[in-house]
This record gives C-alpha cells, structure tokens and sequence, in this order.
C-alpha cells in the first residue's frame, strides 16, 4: 500500500524534482540558520526574506514567470539592501538592526511603487508571491536552486574561519585582521542566495522557515557548533521531505507543510531536547558529585 | 636600546573631548612597562588606539615599522560570547590566525603548540569544555593561552588581573614575567601597585595628561600619585578647542 502510494509520488516528475530541491535547500540553508541564530539574526533572515520581495517582483513584470529573471531581480534587491545596510552599520554608530529595517521599509515602498505605476494586477502578484507555485518545481527551478546551495556551501567553507571566529570574539577577529567586514558582508549575499532558494522551493512567505527553524531545532541536542550544523541540515532534511510528500498526497502549497513539519521537530526538541529542554529541565536528576 | 613605540605629542578621545592629552615618549624594545592610574585615566584609551580600534584625534603612533594588527592585545572587557558553541582548545587555537590566516591548515604540530599553551596557563583536562561553563579565571587563564599562541612581539594587557583570585593572578603574572624574559615588548595597565613595584621595572603614570614615565620606583611617589587623582576628575562638555600647538 504504502509502497505503492510512494512510488506513485516519486513517478511525478515535479515531486522528484521538489525532493532534489528540498535536499539541496537543507545542505546549503542548515548552515547559513545555526550562524544567523548564533550571530543572533534570526529576525534579520525574516526581514531579508520580505525585503527580496520587491526584486522578485520586478523581474516577474520584466520577464514573467521566468526563474532566472527572478532570481536576478531578488539578488540584486536582496544583496543591495544587505550590502547597504552592513556597510552603513559598519561605517556609522547605527546598529544593524535598526539600518536593515530601514532598508527593508525602503524596499517594500519602491516595490509597491514599482507595482503600481506599471499596473499589473495585484491579486495576480499576491498569489504568486505567496504560494501555490511554490509546489510546482520544475527542472529548471531544480537547476537554480542546486546551483544556488553549492555557491553557498562553498562561499561558507572560504568565510567559515573569520564567521566563527567574528561570532565568538568580535573584538579579538578586529584585532588580527581585516576579514571581519568581507566575512559578514560574504555571510549576508549567502543569506540572501538560500532565501532566493526557499523562496522558488517553498514561496516568499514561508521559506524562510527552512533556514531558520532547522538550526533552532539543533540548539537543543549540542553545545558544539560543527554538529549543530550537521543536526540542522538533517532536520532540514527530514522536514523538507516530509513536508513535500505530505503536501503531495494532500494537495496544499508545499512552503507550509515543510515549515510545520520543522515545527513538529522543534516542538519535539523544545520538550525532549538534551540541552536545556523543558523535559530535562523539569526532571533533571540527582545532582553530581562533582 | 630601540623604540617599540613611539607616542608623538598624542591626543586621544571621543567627540573631540581628550582621554588622553599630548603624549610623548617612548616604549622601549623589550621593556615591561605598568600603565597607571585612576579610572577614567585613559589608559584602555591609549590602548585602543596602540592596536588600532581607534584613531588619534592629534599626534601620532610610530610603531617602528610593524602594523598594529601584530599587537597581542587583551582587553579589559573581551567581547567574548560566552554562549557561542565552542570549547576551550578551539577558543585557544584562534591563536594561531597571525600565521595560519583564514584558510591556512592545522597540523600536529601546531596542535602542540595548542596543547603546551593550555598547559602554560594550568588548563590541562579542560580542552574539551564549552567556554560557558568557564569561571572567570578559567576565561581568563584561556584568553592568555590565546595570547601565547599570538607569539607577538608586543603584547598589551588591559587590567588583566582586575576580576581574578590572587592565586590566577600569580600563575598569569609569571607568563608576563615570562615574556618579559623573552625580550618582548609588553604593557599592562594595572591597579595593584604592590604587583608593579615588584614585577615592572617601568611605569607610566597617566591621568589623562601624562604625569610620569620612567623607573618604576620614580614615578609611583605619594606626590605623582596624589597629583594624578586630582588631575583625572572633570570632562567639560563646555570645554573649548585645545591651544597647545598640534605639532611637536
């Protein structure tokens, strides 16, 4: 029965292609969350996700329904706005945060403007920026989307020294060396490349949740940040898959059935997870003897 | 004996207000040299602006031909996020990053040299520990492991014993001794004045304006020190522009 259905499932073209999709996705977005939640950006990779928006929209009205146009146009949007705001914060007393949000103002403004002076139909834009599509993954979204997550891997492996090292001691990476600045500003175009990526997988709205919930899920089960990054690429995984099949057999946009079949994991961790889950919280034991 | 540094008619500050008002001298090759004086003294100031972080407002920093990004530094308050994911050996090993750079490979025997530098500071069997689990003496022994591993030809301590038990503070104060023996350079603001008349042979007396620099023994006197106190209170939001000439 069951190996009937799945066969049936993995006969589709476009499911197959949403499962290499979604693998491609985790492996590349795993890592990215666990460094926005230890670099304590969650919300920034929230906001970024709504500030691409605009670009997306742009290249749909140049090119329509073209993969590659959106792409650029969310690139471009979304690398703007993280370089602007970085360098600005770099460059001034002005927190990161409180630039980001204006950038991000900024860009859902002109996107609106953009819009409506060229009059296209909202509700068209709405829908499609926001779901549906999102489960139709053909092989040139495929192509993208790989191509995306294996910049972004080895974008990661070249910055991953300075990331780490800007994220325990800031102060300490200023004091040896420049590379602060081109790693953080190299973290946030990589940032932007796996929301472009969750967005043609999963849709604007709820792609983000990919990158974010897998690594907050990871918290919970280690203190060492190598497997941490193993832990969110995995439960990545195991949501995306989940998620793709589940919103298969029942017919619903696939961005919210991955992202609350990540939720379920994380409900999971919060409760059960070894590092400060609420379980373990609770009924901690005995203390040691040493 | 050569300059290490040399402070050229230095003033440095926030918004234009002096933290520290037209210094002169210099550090000597391989000289251990106490910064003292009352908080708010300038000296994290002169400081930050010897490893670069800050700019001088006036003056000038010679530090006879080698970039400030060479200086060991050990701030006051490290930025360290004690809740990142990371154990003492790796927090240790980012030592290593004057020579290794971003990219460059960790081999054995760089491994060793990780290991003898946690040995150094008394932390053997803690290699493996997440650094939120550290006390504050532990934090401290490792971010001078760290700074052992920086093998920098200068190496500057701000206040590295201010949070830390006599028996830390010794095993620390013996690296400096160390490092002192190895004909390197290196400054450390204190406020123990029985540490500095015993371990530094030369002292800087600071209260924004310099006070006095020289033996030891010459410049902690009852007169310079009294003179220092009364010298560091007031910042003067009214203040008007210096007069003194800006070039020596």
């Amino acid at each position: 029965m069951l190996s009937q259905s799945l066969s049936a499932a993995f006969s589709e073209a476009s499911v197959r292609h949403s499962l290499a999709a979604t693998l491609a996705l985790a492996l590349a977005a795993g890592p990215i969350g666990v460094f926005l939640m230890l670099r304590r950006m969650s919300l920034v990779g929230d906001a970024m996700a709504h500030a691409i928006l605009p670009g997306v929209a742009i290249g749909f009205l140049a090119a329509g329904l073209n993969v590659f146009a959106m792409t650029l146009g969310g690139l471009a949007a979304g690398l703007v706005i993280a370089l602007s705001a970085g360098a600005i914060s770099r460059a001034t007393k002005l927190q990161e945060d409180a630039s980001l949000a204006v950038f991000l103002l900024l860009s859902l403004a002109l996107g609106v403007v953009i819009v409506t002076v060229k009059g296209i139909d909202i509700d068209q834009l709405m829908t499609f920026l926001f779901g549906e599509t999102a489960a139709r993954m053909t092989a040139e979204k495929l192509l993208v989307i790989a191509g995306n997550a294996t910049i972004s891997l080895i974008g990661l492996a070249l910055i991953y020294r300075p990331l780490v090292l800007g994220c325990v001691d800031p102060g300490f990476l200023r004091s040896v060396s420049r590379a602060d600045g081109v790693a953080h500003l190299t973290f946030l175009a990589l940032l932007v490349l796996n929301l472009i990526n969750a967005f043609h997988a999963l849709g604007t709205l709820l792609g983000v949740g990919i990158v974010i919930i897998p690594a907050a899920t990871a918290r919970f089960w280690t203190r060492d940040v190598s497997l941490m990054i193993a832990l969110a690429i995995a439960s990545g995984l195991v949501a995306g898959w989940t998620g793709v099949l589940f919103a298969f057999y029942a017919g619903i946009p696939s961005g919210p059935a991955v992202t609350l079949a990540a939720g379920l994991l994380y409900v999971g961790s919060v409760l059960f997870g070894r590092i400060g889950g609420l379980v373990w919280r609770a009924f901690p034991g005995r203390h040691l003897e040493a | 004996m050569t300059a290490q540094i040399r402070f050229q008619n230095l003033t440095l500050g926030y918004d234009r207000h002096p933290a520290v008002h037209h210094l002169d001298g210099a550090v000597e090759a391989g000289s251990l040299t106490a910064v003292v004086g009352p908080n708010g003294a300038g000296k994290s100031t002169l400081f930050k602006a010897l490893v670069g972080a800050i700019e001088p407002l006036a003056g000038a920093i010679e530090r006879n031909g080698f970039k400030p990004e060479e200086i060991a530094y050990l701030p006051q308050v490290a930025e360290v996020d004690r809740t990142f994911p990371i154990n003492v050996y790796d927090l240790v090993a980012m030592g290593l990053w004057r020579i290794k750079g971003p990219f460059g490979g960790v081999g054995r025997k760089d491994r060793d040299t990780v290991e003898r530098a946690i040995e150094a500071v008394g932390l053997t069997g803690f290699e493996q520990r997440a650094i939120g689990t550290l006390s504050g003496g532990q934090m401290q022994r490792t971010l001078f492991a760290r700074l052992l591993l920086q093998d920098a030809p200068v190496i500057v301590l701000d206040e590295p014993f201010a949070a830390v038990d006599a028996k830390t503070a010794g095993d620390l104060l013996a690296l400096v001794r160390r490092w002192h023996d190895e004909k390197r350079t290196v400054l450390a603001a204190l406020h123990d004045m029985e540490v500095v008349k015993a371990t530094f042979p030369q002292a800087l007396l600071l209260a924004r304006e310099p006070i006095a620099w020289g033996a030891t023994g010459d410049v902690l006197t009852p007169e310079n020190i009294a003179k220092a106190r009364r010298m560091c209170e007031a910042f003067d939001d009214e203040a008007i522009a210096c007069a003194v000439a800006e070039s020596a």
